[in-house]
């Protein structure tokens, strides 16, 4: 894991295998309004790696992937995915939003949504046909919900409708999965079902990354943490970077310190 | 009774009926196709806006050009159209407020402007005031030169067609292949508009498209229908197709349909309903149709198989 100690020096890359990394960010400023959610961050994530992204509610998590992806404009800030701008890098990205960012009202059964990830192998002026039917039906069975095909989706729980999300995304095959809040409002049985579809895609060379709340969890699902709090607090392995200082200087008063020595710190 | 419905269906109708019930036919699916997609959107008041906005174009254009021909009345329209859109962002920009108050405010104040122009100028050598303007003047629009269901297949009769109904057709076809070439994407960035930012589709062009495709139709329907058919087009079929079915297809079939019915019911009924209870008075068919919308909806609400859909919401 030696590409994971890059860092920004003097304004240049040092890494010359960070290049070709599935992320690198640096100095990612966006705004909503006057008030910057994300400022100046920067981040490298190795390939083959799994990374949460944690801080305090509020600290520009969700709005940092939104931003490395462009699906919010960014104030400042330069961004390569796989060593190219994301247009050119697109179809190696798979980004599932959070689940209640979308209305589940929405006339679809579960099919139709995992099709939608199926998107870049219609092409244009085309419809979904058979052969893009059976891939989705294999990607809901990896997530345990082929029974649900034909559901409508707002007849789902919280959990099943994760794991549809997860499904579409799988249905990108993509080498870089990024995810906003996997494990929000699920039930056990699907947070294992999603960690373990995780950690085959890391055990197939793939990269996973993570906007994660549950701190006791971040050692056994991760490999490597982002601690951002509107600006980059710290960024590196486990084992090195999920300290009590450093999380203390994540969520300031926030965390009270009993609740830091029960998680299984570095 | 059958010797009834043939004379009913006769060369009369032809010549007074068959032109009016088309055109409220396409007008009403002209607006119910994109409503589908704004209703789903939480967008269904940008057609009612753009409806409103209709007006003051149209008296503008009058008073610019003195005339009613159709090109200057769309043009204006048109223009109408894009000012409101364009305010609506800067109120939305500078006011810091939602997208509902900002169009709430520029369409009210538009509408109002629209009013104001028409009674303080003289518009009354002319047919424009704001009773056609609401209602429209669907039952003029006859058929001169029919002499019967042959005329369909004269040239010479055909070409004296209300020009709103060609129009009418153009437009429809327009926005039936917007929504079929862009089907996928439509269907993807309405449903969840950040994933479909991430996979290279062009969300803020296909909103764009959208409302234009809106403004499209609203203009064209407004000519012909007035514009209290236009908003409850957008509105009414939509809606109760979603109560039918749990498939976005399905739901865009069943607009179009429940939009033919309430063209054709609400026509029927306003020419001869009143008759069936004795008045010798017709009633305006463009208000009829939307009336016929509107039931349609509340009985959709009443027994449409998907009134009760359980499971979880969107959590803010």
């Amino acid at each position: 894991m030696s590409n994971a100690k890059l860092v920004a020096e003097s304004g240049k890359i040092v890494d010359v295998a960070a290049k070709d990394a599935p992320l690198t960010v640096r100095g990612l400023t966006v705004s909503y309004g006057n008030k910057p959610a994300v400022f100046s961050v920067d981040a490298s994530i190795p390939a083959g790696s799994m990374t949460a992204i944690i801080g305090p509610n509020g600290a520009g998590k969700s709005t940092f992937l939104k931003g490395a992806l462009g699906v919010v404009p960014r104030l400042s800030g330069e961004v390569r995915i796989f060593g190219k701008l994301f247009a050119e890098a697109r179809d190696r990205v798979a980004y599932v939003p959070q689940r209640a960012s979308v209305d589940w009202d929405f006339p679809a059964r579960v099919i139709d949504v995992v099709l939608m990830g199926l998107y870049g192998s219609v092409g244009l002026f085309r419809l979904w046909r058979s052969r893009h039917r059976e891939q989705a039906m294999d990607c809901l069975e990896r997530v345990g919900m082929a029974d649900f095909a034909d559901r409508q989706i707002g007849q789902l729980s919280g959990g099943q409708q994760q794991r549809v999300f997860l499904a579409r995304a799988l249905a990108q095959n993509a080498e870089f999965y990024l995810l906003d809040e996997p494990f929000a409002g699920v039930d056990a049985a699907t947070e294992r079902a999603i960690v373990s579809v995780l950690k085959e895609l890391k055990a197939e060379g793939r990269t996973v990354v993570c906007v994660h709340h549950d701190l006791s969890t971040v050692p056994e699902y991760f490999d490597r943490v982002l601690l951002i709090n509107v600006r980059r607090i710290a960024e590196g392995p486990v084992e090195t970077t999920f300290t009590a200082e450093n999380l203390q200087e994540t969520y300031g008063g926030r965390l009270a310190a009993t609740h830091i020595d029960e998680l299984h710190l570095a | 009774m059958i010797d009834d419905l043939i004379t009913a269906l006769g060369a009369e109708f032809v010549q007074l009926s068959l032109s009016p019930i088309v055109i409220g036919i396409l007008a009403a699916v002209a607006c119910a196709l994109p409503g589908n997609f704004l209703l789903l959107r939480r967008q269904a008041l940008i057609g009612d806006a753009i409806s409103h906005v209709v007006l003051p174009g149209i008296v503008g254009a009058f008073l610019v050009t003195g005339t009613i021909t159709a090109v200057p009345m769309m043009l204006g329209a048109g223009v109408a159209a894009i000012i409101a859109v364009v305010m609506i962002e800067i109120v939305k920009r500078l006011g810091r407020v939602e997208p509902g108050a900002a169009m709430g405010l520029v369409f009210t104040t538009l509408f109002a402007a629209g009013v104001l122009f028409l009674e303080v100028t003289d518009t009354s050598s002319v047919h424009i005031d704001v009773q056609h303007a609401l209602l429209g003047n669907l039952e003029s629009l006859i058929w001169f030169d029919a002499e019967g269901w042959g005329s369909l297949f004269d040239p010479a009769a055909l070409a004296t067609l209300p020009p709103q109904l060609p129009r009418l057709a153009i437009v429809l076809v327009g926005i039936g292949l917007f929504i079929l070439l862009f089907w996928k994407e439509l269907k993807i960035s309405t449903f969840d508009a950040a994933f479909a930012e991430a996979i290279g589709i062009r969300t803020r062009l296909l909103s764009f498209a959208l409302v234009v495709a809106t403004a499209i139709a609203a203009v064209a329907a407004f000519d012909a229908v007035g514009s209290i058919i236009v908003i409850a087009m957008f509105v009414c079929p939509p809606a109760s197709a979603r109560l039918m079915t749990n498939q976005l297809g399905r739901q865009v079939g069943w607009s179009v349909v429940f939009a033919v019915i309430s063209a054709v019911l609400g026509y029927v009924f306003a020419g001869y309903g009143p008759g069936w209870f004795g008045s010798p008075y017709a009633v305006s068919a463009a208000g009829m149709i939307a009336t016929i919308s509107g039931i349609i909806l509340i009985l959709t609400c009443l027994f449409g198989p998907q009134r009760k859909r359980t499971g979880q919401r969107a959590e803010a």
